[in-house]
């Protein structure tokens, strides 16, 4: 175990902006995709992904993001790993905007590692394992045989013995192996953030607990900070300290991962927790919370995006979208019945 | 083969794929019965058999599988249908719906004309009362505006529709059995739920016996009277739903249980994860499959496969730890 801690001790990327600086901050995020269709290309369509998002991820902390396909929760990933350019918005990482001369593209890659949904397709086929975990940190300049005996020590804390799997290809090992040694290469630049993008949601559910249990464990060891996103709410709050709700490329809610959980102040999240199934035999769910699919975000709905679906809907929701406003305690909801001097009608009856 | 109720009656259900020599051996000694207006749902891992055994009422294997045991759907012998027997059984007796809406419609033809055409190739009726047929199903599986939908190709509809469509489509030829493989697991949370709560009024409503496959616990919770564990290609407990749920006997459905990530589990704590991986079907150990995995390993586990302890009405587990006697005490969980 000494020989663990000696290469994998930690680098130069110091806390520069102090505990009060969140890791990451991200403003006014938008990212649209454009598409011609329609009878020989001549319709102009966009996507609406992501379409005004905010939100801080402060250090040591997850943040744990959901919402339905099309919710834009992928594509933020993505946006906030530089892996697709934003067409607006400011993203900062520990207080120095990401690409400035303070803070490059490479130096922000090294800080911030990503793990995908799909452990086979993210991984090369043509390299071994310690090849995988060790390529990044080669790139970045640490010579190949203390990159290999870092990717070896990494292997170890993710739970697989070096001799067994350095030496193997990724069509030789299991689903689970496959993730932990995603995780792993995610690890080995010594980054502070990495983002799980469904990172457990193609595992079968006794393999899932194991690796929540090593993300876990690895967070507490390496004094990461996690985005953790799923469309499985259960393994979100277990992950996460605060979670984001995320409907039709905007934040519809933010705060404390209980006070979601408990009291939701969006209506389309709490109809997200209200569609889980019940575990109870005796009492099952009678009635589907909302009905039809999420709306297509190409043309997203004006107004409040979710006042097509909303039971609680009146004209005011049809035409003005409703900011994102505080209701106490770092909890954040953007519908006009979490702000009492929105005019929703419903206020004025209760 | 039991009484009249019983629509499908599975025994010693074995399907090997791969070459004779080396045979992979999917799933291996199945039993299982289906009653009418009963729901079963097959829970498992992948590899665990469940998708197979689906499958194997409607005979979708590839030719190379090697089937054996009997499977036995409405009193009659499925393995030995002919061709055109078969053709006549798939729809009209059992049919199915899958987790990939998509892929299960013909892209190039209307969602309409595809009911239409199956209405009017087991009815005999023309194209025109098929179309008819679709339309009432449509309004059956509350698709908005069902009449404007039936002339949509299947990409032009939502996967929530699509899945919709596909229950319309499987329910055209009135069939006694449906089997359902993953019917929602690529359906968002708040479609999901509305799926399963259609599928449990159809269900209701028409007495029709369904085999449910899902790895999700909580969605066997919501639409089955009886669960059907499987683990490398056998059950390995079997219950009512209350039963599985509440007094899981076999180490894997405690683990199952425990290891969820739900409401009980405590923030900053660790789940009660089951080790190891799930087994290699071309390499399963002599005895228990899940022996390798268990906390509760005994010698003999290794060696020999645990036959069926019964423990309760209906209630099985085959696993030597268990006893009729030391039925298990009452998991003390809260279960969200």
């Amino acid at each position: 175990m000494n020989v663990i801690v000696d290469t994998m001790k930690p680098v130069g990327d110091v806390d520069r902006g102090g505990e009060a600086t969140a890791l990451l901050s991200v403003r006014s995020l938008v990212k649209h995709f454009g598409s011609n269709s329609g009878l020989l290309a001549r319709t102009r369509t966009v996507v609406r992904a992501v379409d005004g998002v905010d939100f801080d991820v402060m250090k040591g902390e997850t943040l744990g993001i959901v919402g339905e396909s099309g919710c834009g929760k992928s594509t933020t990933a993505r946006l906030v790993m530089q892996i697709i350019k934003p067409d607006q918005g400011e993203i900062l990482f520990d207080g120095e905007a990401v690409g400035s001369s303070a803070l490059g593209l490479n130096d922000f890659r090294k800080q911030t590692q990503m793990v995908f949904q799909d452990s086979y397709a993210s991984l090369n086929p043509r390299l071994t394992v310690e090849d995988t975990i060790s390529f990044g940190p080669r790139v970045h300049g640490l010579p190949r045989k203390a990159a290999i005996s870092r990717a070896h020590d990494l292997l170890h804390r993710v739970g697989l013995e070096p001799s067994r799997f350095a030496g193997r290809y990724p069509h030789e090992i299991s689903g689970g192996q496959r993730q932990r040694i995603n995780i792993a290469r995610g690890l080995a630049l010594e980054p502070r953030l990495l983002i799980l993008d469904e990172a457990v949601s193609a595992l079968d559910k006794s393999v899932e607990a194991q690796v929540l249990n090593l993300l876990l464990d690895l967070k507490d060891e390496f004094g990461l900070t996690y985005i953790f996103i799923s469309h499985d709410l259960n393994v979100v709050r277990f992950m996460s300290d605060r979670v984001m709700v995320m409907y039709l490329g905007k934040v519809a809610e933010v705060g404390p991962s209980e006070q979601i959980f408990t009291t939701p102040r969006h209506p389309y999240t709490e109809a997200l927790l209200a569609s889980m199934p019940s575990m109870d035999p005796d009492n099952r769910t009678q009635e589907a919370p909302i009905s039809g699919d999420p709306p297509n975000p190409i043309n997203p709905p004006p107004g409040c995006r979710f006042h097509t679906r909303c039971r609680f809907v009146t004209a005011l929701c049809a035409h003005a979208e409703p900011p994102l406003h505080d209701v106490g305690g770092e909890h954040f909801a953007a519908c006009h019945l979490a702000n009492p001097a929105s005019g929703h009608p419903r206020l004025a009856a209760a | 083969m039991g009484d009249s109720d019983t629509l499908v009656d599975v025994r010693q259900l074995t399907v090997d794929f791969g070459p004779a020599r080396k045979p992979v051996r999917a799933v291996d000694g199945v039993d299982l019965s289906l009653k009418k207006g009963e729901t079963v749902a097959l829970l498992g891992e992948s590899g665990s058999g469940k998708s197979v055994t689906l499958r194997t009422l409607l005979r979708l294997h590839p030719k190379s599988a090697r089937t054996g045991g009997t499977v036995a759907v409405d009193g009659r012998d499925v393995l030995a249908m002919s061709a055109a027997e078969l053709a006549a059984y798939r729809g009209r007796t059992v049919s199915m719906i899958f987790q990939d809406p998509g892929l299960a419609f013909d892209p190039v033809y209307r969602v309409g004309d595809q009911i239409a055409e199956a209405v009017k190739r087991h009815d005999g009726v023309s194209l025109a009362e098929g179309r008819k047929r679709a339309l009432e199903l449509f309004e059956r599986v509350r698709i908005p505006s069902p009449e404007r939908r039936l002339d949509n190709y299947p990409h032009e509809m939502s996967g929530g529709m699509r899945q919709r469509a596909m229950i319309a489509l499987a329910l055209a030829c009135r069939p006694k059995v449906l089997l359902a493989d993953e019917p929602t697991t690529a359906l968002d949370a708040t479609v999901q739920i509305q799926v399963l709560l259609l599928i449990r009024e159809l269900q209701r409503e028409l007495g029709l016996g369904v085999i449910f496959v899902t790895h999700d616990i909580g969605v066997a919770v919501e639409v089955a009277d009886r669960i059907a564990v499987m683990y490398g290609g056998r059950i390995v407990e079997m219950g009512s739903c209350a039963t599985v749920i509440r007094k899981p006997a076999h180490p894997y459905t405690r683990g199952l249980l425990t290891s969820r990530a739900g409401h009980a589990a405590q923030k900053g704590s660790r789940l009660v994860a089951i080790p190891g991986a799930p087994p290699d079907l071309a390499n399963l150990p002599p005895g228990c499959a899940f022996a390798p995995r268990c906390p509760e390993v005994a010698d003999g586990c290794l060696q020999t496969v645990p036959a069926p302890v019964p423990l309760d009405t209906g209630h099985f587990a085959c696993c030597f730890r268990v006893s009729a006697s030391s039925a298990p005490k009452e998991l003390r969980r809260a279960i969200a």
